[in-house]
């Protein structure tokens, strides 16, 4: 082993460093928060740690030190919810439809991705202006679901082609040639074999939505969204509160990642090994 | 013409009047007419991109006709669902859907049709078994082999109880030791279900070996149509006899004649071979094939420039094949030219590179194709590149 890491050349050690560098820039902010949201009762924004406690954790609870958190979480994770399970619908029903190469659907495909790279504040801007224009009051799941929606279904779609691009059109057909009607076809074929990429197209509408700003900053109305409050509250708010924040809500995306993946993973693998619930016999070859 | 098994009476007989299939400009078959009796093992036969398969998918229902009629035991079922029609197709990839367990991949059928679960299963155990693949009902397809895979999409096929089976290219993903073995289990079970099945290939072989009728194909129309036995000894055109393999096409324009024989310029040779009963004329194109098992060789150059029936050249290859040798001359027409020698007779005397021989055959051997008589050259000669290896 030590021989081996002789023989690697000067490169190697130059990318590592380059990439630990990546790596505590990445995770030793994230630490430091992590550990400064446990801060005791006296202790302050910065290092040294004055003790242990939770106090940070419920005093985030406590609306009148901290602004209204439970609430902007709350509706952080409706709104999320509520994305996710329009870009999912949207984007595999989209997805399926440019299959066949309708008329202008190259025209339809970049208008839909444009938006990706339009300056999001501009997009909630627009949004914002034109809900002024027609004199409705913009809110967290009108304007704002809308606007975060510009952002998440052109992800969701790019994600569906990739997926697509590896499914079979003779599944269906199998499936038309054994007697399944199109409704039939959908819901026992294609969504079942598509259900590991519904998945990854889920995850990104969560997470892009969870933690959205720019779009919608000027589009979310009178209540908050848990990023527009964090934004309030580090002008305002002075103590560890902060960092509880902060663990709370990137605890909150690890485990909607970690659900997702994990659960690709067990249906990938229960088709490439088969854990069915009945046992298989174990026989290797036919007869 | 050999007998072609099965009947136009029975259930599952095939035909298609005048069908035709354009995608956009491409015109992927030409005018097709075609009858397959009942229960009969048919096998479209031919290069790739010449239309067999847009053929089966037409008869499938997964294609429809640009022009004319598919006919299922006399009745149009061009628009008819697959299921209406009586048909099932295995597919290439075979198409089994990666969810569901082997059973469940069987009963899916019985499934969309709402038969309880507990028949379902054991109907679709049933079906297993007479794949021998019943210890792997409760297997997801990525477990299996690509020839249990296969059999587990055959038995899905039959459980809908079709009247044609179609099969599109069943055994091209098989190496060569299970496509053998799968070739003899398809025959079997063609044999045992006695429905009409019709086979999407591009191996001469395997249609000659399992078909009671051959449909040779070229670029969207029909070459000949006919028992094995007859596609291969006695091929309709140039095409048929080069695409089968085992042929040497002797063809070139008529340059002389008289009352028995014609003499022909192929290449740089001029060949004169026994003439048929209605002799062609001048100029035109006189073609013929020899079968390559059927023709002596001897050392020797051709002195007799009006030697009859046969050709001169040098050896220009030696393959052993076991029972027989491939030597392939050159110099002697215009394309290649083979004598499949016995290896007895081969090895008595053998022969290497560069060998002056002389080929002869007698007059009963000859073939008379039916692109006699055309102008030459109005098809491209180069159509024998897919030609069978042996």
């Amino acid at each position: 082993m030590q021989r081996d890491l002789g023989k690697r050349p000067r490169s190697f050690y130059f990318l590592a460093a380059f990439f630990g560098l990546f790596v505590a820039f990445l995770y030793g902010p994230m630490s430091a928060i992590f550990i400064l949201s446990f801060q005791g009762p006296t202790g302050g924004l910065t290092f040294p740690l004055n003790g242990v406690s939770l106090r940070w954790f419920t005093a985030l609870f406590n609306q009148e030190r901290t602004g209204d958190f439970a609430g902007a979480f709350t509706r952080s994770i409706w709104l999320a919810l509520l994305v996710l399970t329009l870009t999912v619908v949207i984007s595999v029903l989209a997805g399926l439809a440019f299959r066949r190469r309708f008329p202008g659907s190259t025209f339809v495909f970049y208008l839909a991705v444009a938006s990706l790279i339009m300056p999001g504040l501009l997009v909630g801007l627009g949004v914002g202006l034109t809900y002024q224009t027609l004199e409705l009051s913009p809110s967290w799941f009108s304007s704002g679901l809308g606007a975060q929606l510009t952002w998440t279904i052109p992800f969701g779609l790019l994600i569906m082609f990739a997926v697509l691009s590896r499914f079979d059109r003779s599944y269906e057909e199998a499936g038309r040639d054994l007697g399944a009607s199109n409704w039939q076809i959908f819901w026992m074929i294609v969504v079942p074999i598509l259900f590991p990429g519904m998945i990854a197209v889920a995850l990104f509408g969560f997470t892009l939505s969870y933690d959205e700003f720019p779009r919608t900053l000027l589009t979310v109305g009178g209540k908050n969204t848990l990023p527009m409050e964090i934004w309030g509250m580090t002008t305002n708010v002075t103590s560890p509160a902060l960092y509880a924040l902060g663990t709370v809500t990137t605890f909150v995306s690890f485990t909607v990642i970690i659900l997702a993946l994990g659960s690709i993973a067990i249906i990938q693998r229960r088709r490439s090994r088969g854990l069915l619930l009945s046992a298989a016999p174990v026989v290797d070859e036919g007869a | 013409m050999a007998s072609v098994k099965g009947s136009t009476a029975g259930r599952g007989s095939i035909e298609l009047v005048g069908v035709s299939k354009r995608f956009g400009d491409t015109s992927a078959v030409k005018d097709i007419n075609l009858k397959i009796p009942a229960g009969a093992y048919c096998c479209l036969l031919g290069p790739s991109g010449c239309g067999k398969t847009t053929i089966l998918r037409m008869i499938a229902g997964h294609e429809s006709p640009t022009e004319g009629a598919v006919l299922i035991d006399g009745e149009n079922v061009v628009g008819e669902p697959p299921v209406r029609r009586g048909t099932a197709m295995m597919f290439q990839s075979y198409a089994l859907f990666p969810h569901l367990s082997c059973a469940d991949n069987v009963a899916f059928n019985l499934k969309v049709r709402g038969v309880a679960k507990a028949e379902r299963r054991e109907r679709a155990l049933q079906m297993l078994d007479r794949v021998h693949m019943r210890p792997f009902a409760d297997r997801l397809p990525a477990q299996l082999s690509g020839g249990q895979q296969q059999r587990i999409a055959l038995a899905r096929a039959l459980i809908t109880d079709p009247r044609v089976l179609l099969l599109d290219e069943p055994l091209s993903a098989l190496d060569e030791f299970l496509r053998l073995q799968m070739r003899g289990e398809l025959r079997r079970i063609q044999d045992e279900v006695g429905i009409t099945f019709i086979h999407v290939t591009h191996t001469q072989m395997e249609a000659v070996a399992l078909a009671d009728m051959v449909v040779v194909m070229d670029q969207g129309q029909i070459e000949q149509a006919a028992s094995a036995r007859d596609v291969y000894d006695k091929p309709r055109t140039g095409y048929v006899a080069r695409f089968m393999g085992g042929q040497n096409v002797l063809s070139g324009p008529v340059i002389e004649r008289n009352a028995s024989t014609v003499t022909i310029q192929s290449g740089a040779k001029q060949i004169t071979i026994t003439a048929p009963a209605v002799a062609p004329a001048d100029g035109t194109l006189f073609e013929v094939a020899v079968r390559r098992d059927q023709i002596r060789l001897a050392r020797g150059t051709s002195n007799e420039a009006s030697a009859i029936n046969a050709v001169s050249g040098r050896v220009a290859g030696l393959e052993y094949q076991g029972t027989w040798l491939k030597v392939t001359i050159e110099g002697a027409c215009s394309e290649e030219f083979v004598v499949n020698m016995p290896d007895e007779i081969f090895f008595a005397d053998p022969l290497t590179i560069g060998d002056p021989v002389v080929a002869r055959w007698t007059a009963e051997r000859i073939h008379f194709l039916e692109d006699t008589g055309r102008a030459p050259a109005t098809r491209p000669a180069a159509h024998n590149v897919t030609a069978a290896s042996i």
